[in-house]
């Protein structure tokens, strides 16, 4: 193995970010937003650059560190599924940046404050960091990564040093050092078995036994626990919700991902072949029950932010139905096909998607004063775009026409009917639909006439509303990957019954979903529907609907969710070694 | 049994333990502590892999000893951001709890901001 044409750049999508980090360490001041901004426009390219050294050898790029080669050298790898992500991360933080420009600018003649300067650095290493996870070649080096993806995100949270954004930041670092450290226990299980941390050495290497399922249950949960799916979620609420919104959407749509990312390392490139059937129905279980009760916890929310975080939550357990939906019954083990195309789809839509809408949310908390859901009429007309960017952001996240989600959704679907498990296909569909309620519910209230214009407290910069209503319109035209890597047939003609079916389907069931499970249903213009379903109906929905609540708040305790985290890894190892 | 062997199982106990701890403990500063004794677990656990997989004449296998120095260095700096941390809250909120499980109730004008 050598360093392939363009390994170079491998090694510079890692140092620029965090030699921006250093420069702006020392020149201080307002140079941090500057060396910022710089850097974003660099690493856009560094990305196009990797994106086209692997296109022009078909191969993974691969860079070998100081000329050593695994199994005692460590090597720096892109593959496909990296290529995709460094670019999408490069377009999303550069969306992100753009945003931030207003919230955290340094104005001529204003002082400087710590708080922009903590931010752009932040936002630099969690790039840095972020890339690092996407082309590390061994798993020690990504164990590396994601700690440092963790030590640039839990600041962020607490960037305004209020008690209760420090007290979750708090939580994020001591259940994420949790997780990782579970994971470095998996690690070494591993390098003590078979004496290489190398991926594709490994992958050569490990058989199903016991040293390999206990370092596979350790490791996924670990990754899970950052990666806050349910039941592991406790951090995550607070800890989104609190920070300010340029940080949220960095939270939300990237860093989360990284784990996830890793999840794929682990399952798809290191043990394909010792994961079992019941261990990928777990994972997919673990994420349809995010789906249900997340989605109906977000709608009875008061605040926008707090449902955004939310909704976070419902579509991380999405990104992971592709797990079972990969799993090759007759082979016996997981083969990445159209159902590893559509999740990857499916995380870049989030990330975009979930970015505008926090950016959105966060224009409008910033203009209003407050984000109470309830209290947002009028602003439709106040703040169109804002509006009109969380509306897509939405119409992405729903995975109708024409969006790039739509597409993850056809793929997914396609791997459901493939390999018989018409389970998930229902999953899938209900997903869609619990998404639609969330965005259904916001956009009534926003769209609603206010009695009195509305009155804005604060002027918000058409900039960072464009910025995200940009990042919103990438998510839907991700949809023109049907044109290139992806089939063409998978893109329909959008007004076909067949295609349109599902779409109402989604926008309508949405909107029933919301005015039922709605903590405050929107009043429907057709007289007050909801009182007129009303009734035992209303009744029972309200109490399942506080009964999911009621699950999550005993979940979110510590002991509980760390008792979880323990039964989570004890039922992957069994279903590991019994599954066979 | 070698000593290998009873190393190793040192390192369960404290991996058990420390996990203990971390479950049970709800002062944030006994669960950061809680969380060094799981890491000195793996550690040692590495160390002992290490010593195990010794060859060629080797007094032991040196990448289990690259990764450990790094792995310490890792979890030195988490220990210390969660401890800057905690300091941090200690002064804005008077209180190290972490017990505020309910996520921040609505407040009209002071925010995420």
């Amino acid at each position: 193995m050598t360093t392939t044409p363009g390994g170079l750049l491998l090694a510079m999508a890692v140092l620029v970010p965090f030699v921006g980090v250093l420069a702006g360490l020392v020149l201080g001041g307002r140079n941090p937003q500057r060396v910022a901004l710089l850097t974003l426009v660099l690493g856009l390219g560094i990305a196009a650059a990797i994106a086209d050294a692997y296109l022009r050898s078909g191969e993974a790029v691969v860079y070998l560190l100081g000329g050593w080669e695994p199994p005692l050298g460590v090597a720096l790898r892109a593959d496909g599924l990296s290529v995709v992500m460094l670019l999408a991360v490069a377009v999303v933080i550069g969306g992100i940046g753009v945003y931030a420009c207003a919230d955290f600018g340094t104005p001529p003649g204003e002082p400087e404050a710590r708080r922009p300067f903590t931010f752009w650095l932040l936002l630099l290493a969690v790039w840095g960091s972020i890339n690092l996870v996407f082309v590390s070649g061994d798993l020690f080096t990504l164990y590396v990564a994601l700690e440092l993806l963790t030590f640039a995100g839990v600041p962020l949270v607490c960037l305004d040093g209020r008690g209760e954004t420090l007290r979750a930041a708090l939580r994020y670092l001591l259940f994420a050092l949790l997780g990782s450290v579970l994971y470095l226990l998996g690690a070494v299980l591993l390098y003590g078995t078979y004496g290489t941390l190398d991926i594709p050495l490994l992958a050569e290497r490990v058989r199903p036994e016991p040293a390999a399922w206990a370092a596979a249950a350790l490791m996924t949960t670990g990754l899970l626990a950052k990666t806050a799916l349910f039941p592991l979620h406790l951090w995550l609420p607070p800890a989104h919700a609190g920070a300010p919104a340029a940080a949220s959407a960095v939270l939300s749509a990237l860093v989360v991902k990284g784990s996830w990312f890793l999840v794929i390392r682990l399952w798809f490139d290191v043990m394909p072949g010792v994961v079992t059937f019941p261990s990928a129905q777990l994972l997919g279980a673990l994420g349809a029950a995010a789906i249900l009760i997340f989605s109906v916890v977000a709608l009875r929310q008061e605040r926008l932010k707090l449902l955004i975080a939310y909704s976070t939550l419902a579509q991380i357990g999405y990104l992971f139905l592709m797990f079972p939906l990969a799993f090759d019954p007759a082979a016996g083990l997981l083969d990445d096909g159209s159902a590893l195309a559509g999740g990857m789809l499916q995380a870049i839509s989030h990330a975009t998607a979930k970015a505008a809408m926090f950016m959105a949310a966060g224009s409008i908390y910033a203009a209003l004063g407050h984000d109470r859901i309830a209290g947002l009429a009028g602003i439709a007309r106040a703040m169109p775009i804002s509006v009109l960017a969380f509306a897509l952001g939405g119409v992405a996240l729903m995975g109708i026409l024409p969006s790039g989600a739509y597409l993850a959704k056809k793929l997914l679907l396609e791997a459901a009917a493939g390999s018989g498990q018409w389970w998930w296909e229902v999953v899938l569909q209900a997903g869609g639909v619990l998404t639609g309620s969330y965005v259904v519910l916001v956009l009534a209230y926003a769209l609603r006439r206010a009695g009195a214009p509305v009155e804005l407290k604060k002027s918000v910069s058409r900039i960072a509303q464009a910025a995200a209503l940009a990042l919103a319109v990438c998510s839907l035209l991700l949809a023109g990957a049907a044109l290139g890597p992806l089939p063409r047939t998978l893109l329909k003609n959008p007004l076909a019954l067949a295609e349109l079916a599902p779409v109402l389907l989604t926008v309508l069931g949405g909107g029933a979903l919301a005015v039922g499970f709605g903590f405050r249903p929107p009043r429907l213009p057709v007289g007050d529907a909801a009182s007129a379903i009303g009734g035992p109906v209303r009744r029972a929905t309200l109490a399942v609907g506080g009964a999911f609540e009621r699950a999550d708040g005993v979940l979110r305790r510590w002991p509980v969710a760390s008792i979880a985290l323990l039964l989570v890894a004890a039922l992957f190892g069994w279903t590991l070694v019994a599954g066979r | 049994m070698n000593e290998a062997t009873l190393f190793a199982l040192c390192a369960v106990l404290l991996v058990g333990a420390g996990l203990y701890g971390l479950i049970v403990n709800p002062h944030p500063l006994r669960k950061i502590l809680a969380f060094n004794v799981v890491g000195s677990g793996v550690f040692l656990l590495l160390g002992a892999i290490a010593r195990r997989g010794a060859g060629a004449g080797f007094g032991g296998d040196p990448v289990p000893q690259a990764l450990l120095i790094t792995g310490i260095v890792v979890a030195f700096s988490a220990t210390a951001l969660a401890v800057a941390l905690l300091l941090r809250l200690h002064d804005a909120a008077g209180s190290v709890t972490l017990a505020s499980e309910v996520p921040p109730k609505v407040e009209p004008d002071a925010g995420s901001r």
